[in-house]
């Protein structure tokens, strides 16, 4: 017989004749496909076309505790033209901060593309009273903030109640009015594809535009298979109901072989539509230089050391 | 028209980014104009040659020593010599020139897996992560039997055969040499082998492995040619012969050593189920079905070329099967980003297209995802049928092709009578997240080896073979070395 687990409450995709189904996740298999897909190989002007894209989906993030308005508008100003040697460089998709640093960044990125990102329902452990969080989320978008980065509770996740992590998810995204709502579903916490599976879903149920892997704050943040588990996760919201859901990785993505390989996956999986800062973002700080390095050694044959790049 | 259809138009296929080509450069390999038979450790000329091409371009590789029955007979004569001293070395010694073997194969593994390529037409990528280092693995596996057989059958004295005959197909040239000659070595017995007439190559490159390892002449000898070599290696002076190809030439074979007192072990044709219970991980079930079938080309004897899925949830299969199969890259098999190469010959694509117009005729659906094939060279896209029926032939007969057969069941007995319900018996796939229902599947195939979501995965700790006309012995673990061994019983 087809399984039908037990649902979060409103939480029902339209089915058609077939059972509601969550489905569940081969770990070997999983692992071992997107194995293969990391060894693709990626040359020349694709290489070329693949890094200015990983670029201009990043989200240059700081979420620090010594975060200043003068780090933060320095991280900005390398958003809006990450090379300030080559004009031709993109932009990043956004910056991602704290709330309290959304003005100085909204001051430094006034006139420009990049977006601001900022955390928020208590990040990043999630772990405080719902009318805090809402609070919290309130207040980044009255500050100026175009994306809003929330976490899930995985305390209630991991205790099986579904339903208030789902409930809470549409009252944050209420919450948000016009701001975009990316999910974090801090998969490091969850152990189990299974998990990332359900949590995907979930999360897309209740209103999420991008789901997002973690916060980045735990070792073993995003992986590809993780991703992998996420992106088969958004296929199928895509198959049932024509919603296109956003993905984003975050943490530990430091390389620009890495990012490509991420990349090659999003294509191979989900298809070229999602091949866009509108659907696809990469939550990192460090990869933006090696991107730029990278691109500089397509440009002109040659590696140059990491001082011709600025650090900010 | 169904919900599945209507859904195609929206175009799984990637459009945006195109991957530049990735080649794998062949300068690595350095072939000769011209190869003859490896007998006794020298290279003998042969009366007659044929080109060896490749079939991605049709370009010509080699010319190739046609063996006469009299060339088998010498090289038989030359294993009966080197039978004398090799099977009185203590296992140990066998061991040691073997492990020299594996380790050579493993440091020149890029040559030999271009040249598979170059001469198969399967992709670089199966050819690199999966022929050559099974191939080196075999033999490092066996090497660590030489020495202990007698306590890998206790009280049973283990003795060799003699001479054994060893005629190995075209699908996966190098590694099922080494499933041949590697345990004919550890138990002690020299070989003579045939190697496919169309992928004779890599066997011969295995020849300088063989002095690199400085193998005592005569233990290993390699003759080419057609099936005429192959019959003429059957009627020799040999005492056993392994055999891996088609279940036609296979039961030939059995038929001429008839009454002989020589041994005989077949490998033979598949038409493996591979079965979807609505229980499975459906994405890495989809992934199962495409490695299944579309690995290698579906040049495969346990290829899972009738799929089974539960009634239940055919249409989800389906939809992501057809949207996977329009990701799969169709072309040049030295590219590293190829998943599907080349198919291997003339003779094989015609077969295919016979058959693929075979299931059309009788009625079944046909789906192709867009890919341009090159111009030269031959080439088959990934296809698969649904609205099979059992009796389709398509549904019956083996089309060693990237061709699937879509079949549905309801419940679990009867997809195990419907996947029982073949002539031959190789392999099986199930796909469910339930452990009890894998045993209880595992129990009631009659199929060698029965995969439990994976599919296609060998080793050589595992033993492989058939139940029916899918042949009989067993190749790899322990198991694989009773064929070459005698017991004083």
């Amino acid at each position: 017989m087809a399984q039908a687990p037990a649902l979060p409450r409103g939480f029902e995709l339209p089915l058609k004749q077939r059972l509601p189904r969550i489905g569940s996740i081969d770990q070997v298999a999983v692992e071992a496909r997107a194995g293969e897909l990391a060894k693709r190989s990626i040359k020349k002007e694709a290489k070329v076309w693949a890094l200015e894209l990983a670029l201009r989906c990043c989200d240059l993030t700081t979420l620090e505790g010594q975060d200043t308005p003068g780090k933060v508008a320095a991280l900005c100003s390398k958003a809006i033209r990450p090379d300030p040697s080559d004009p031709n460089i993109p932009s990043v998709a956004a910056v991602c901060v704290y709330p309290n640093l959304i003005p100085a960044a909204k001051e430094r990125l006034a006139g420009s593309s990049v977006k601001i990102a900022s955390v928020a329902t208590y990040f990043p452990s999630g772990q405080a009273p719902l009318d805090v969080k809402l609070r919290d989320v309130e207040d980044a978008v009255a500050l100026g903030a175009d994306e809003i980065d929330m976490v899930i509770d995985r305390g209630a996740f991991l205790s099986g109640r579904y339903a208030k992590v789902f409930d809470e998810i549409v009252k944050v995204k209420e919450a948000c009015g016009e701001a975009h709502l990316k999910v974090i579903l801090e998969v490091a916490e969850l152990g189990t594809y299974d998990n990332v599976r359900r949590a995907s879903l979930l999360a897309m149920a209740a209103g999420a535009d991008f789901i997002k892997t973690s916060t980045g704050k735990l070792p073993g943040a995003a992986t590809l298979p993780v991703q992998l588990v996420m992106l088969e996760a958004i296929r199928d919201v895509h198959d049932e109901t024509g919603r296109k859901v956003g993905m984003k990785p975050a943490g530990g993505i430091r390389t620009s072989k890495n990012a490509i390989q991420y990349l090659v996956q999003v294509h191979e999986t989900l298809g070229a539509d999602w091949l866009t800062p509108d659907l696809y973002r990469i939550g990192a700080s460090s990869l933006v230089n090696d991107i730029l390095m990278q691109l500089r050694k397509e440009r002109t044959g040659r590696y140059q050391s990491k001082d011709y790049f600025t650090v900010d | 028209m169904t919900e599945v259809e209507k859904r195609q138009d929206r175009s799984p296929v990637p459009t945006g980014w195109t991957y530049a080509p990735a080649p794998e450069s062949t300068e690595i390999v350095k072939l000769r104009e011209r190869y003859g038979l490896y007998v006794g450790g020298e290279w003998l000329d042969a009366a007659e040659h044929f080109t060896t091409i490749s079939p991605r371009d049709e370009s010509p590789l080699a010319e190739v020593g046609q063996a006469s029955e009299a060339d088998v007979q010498n090289a038989v004569a030359a294993a009966r010599d080197a039978f004398q001293s090799w099977s009185r070395r203590p296992g140990s010694e066998r061991a040691k020139y073997m492990f020299r073997i594996a380790r050579i194969l493993a440091e020149r593994a890029r040559e030999f897996a271009v040249l598979e390529s170059l001469n198969g037409g399967k992709p670089i990528k199966e050819s690199r992560d999966v022929d050559i280092p099974l191939a080196a693995a075999h033999f490092f596996y066996y090497a660590g039997w030489a020495d202990k057989l007698e306590y890998a059958f206790p009280n049973r004295t283990p003795k060799p055969l003699g001479v054994a005959g060893q005629i190995i197909p075209w699908n996966f040239p190098l590694l099922m040499l080494s499933w041949k000659i590697a345990p004919a070595l550890a138990a002690g017995n020299t070989v003579v082998l045939k190697p496919a007439e169309t992928t004779p190559l890599t066997a011969l490159l295995f020849c300088d492995v063989l002095r690199q390892a400085e193998l005592p002449p005569g233990v290993v000898n390699i003759v080419t040619g057609d099936g005429r070599t192959g019959a003429a290696l059957v009627d020799s002076e040999i005492d056993k012969i392994a055999f891996t190809g088609s279940t036609d030439v296979g039961k030939a074979i059995q038929r001429r050593l008839a009454g002989t007192d020589k041994r005989l072990t077949l490998e033979l044709g598949g038409k493996a189920a591979n079965i979807v219970f609505d229980d499975c991980a459906i994405d890495q079930a989809v992934e199962g079905i495409v490695n299944g079938i579309y690995f290698n080309q579906g040049h495969v004897c346990c290829a899972g070329s009738r799929l089974f899925v539960q009634e239940s949830i055919y249409e989800p299969v389906i939809e992501k099967l057809k949207q996977r199969m329009a990701t799969l890259r169709v072309g040049d098999p030295l590219d590293k980003n190829t998943d599907v190469g080349a198919i291997n010959s003339r003779e094989q694509l015609t077969r295919i297209e016979e058959l693929v117009q075979a299931g059309k005729d009788e009625g079944a659906e046909i789906y192709q995802p867009p890919c341009t094939l090159p111009e030269k060279g031959y080439w088959f896209a990934p296809t698969v049928f649904t609205n099979v029926a059992q009796s389709y032939r398509i549904a019956q007969e083996e089309i060693f092709g990237p061709v699937l057969s879509v079949l549905t069941f309801r419940t679990p007995d009867e997809a195990v009578e419907k996947a029982n319900n073949t002539p031959y018996g190789l392999s099986a796939g199930v796909w469910t997240e339930k452990g009890s229902r894998i045993l209880w599947m595992a129990q009631r195939l009659r199929a060698g080896v029965v995969w439990a979501n994976t599919f296609n995965r060998f080793d050589p700790t595992s033993p492989f073979g058939g139940y029916k006309e899918s042949g009989f012995g067993r190749e790899g673990g322990l198991h694989g070395m009773e064929p070459y061994l005698e017991f004083d019983e």
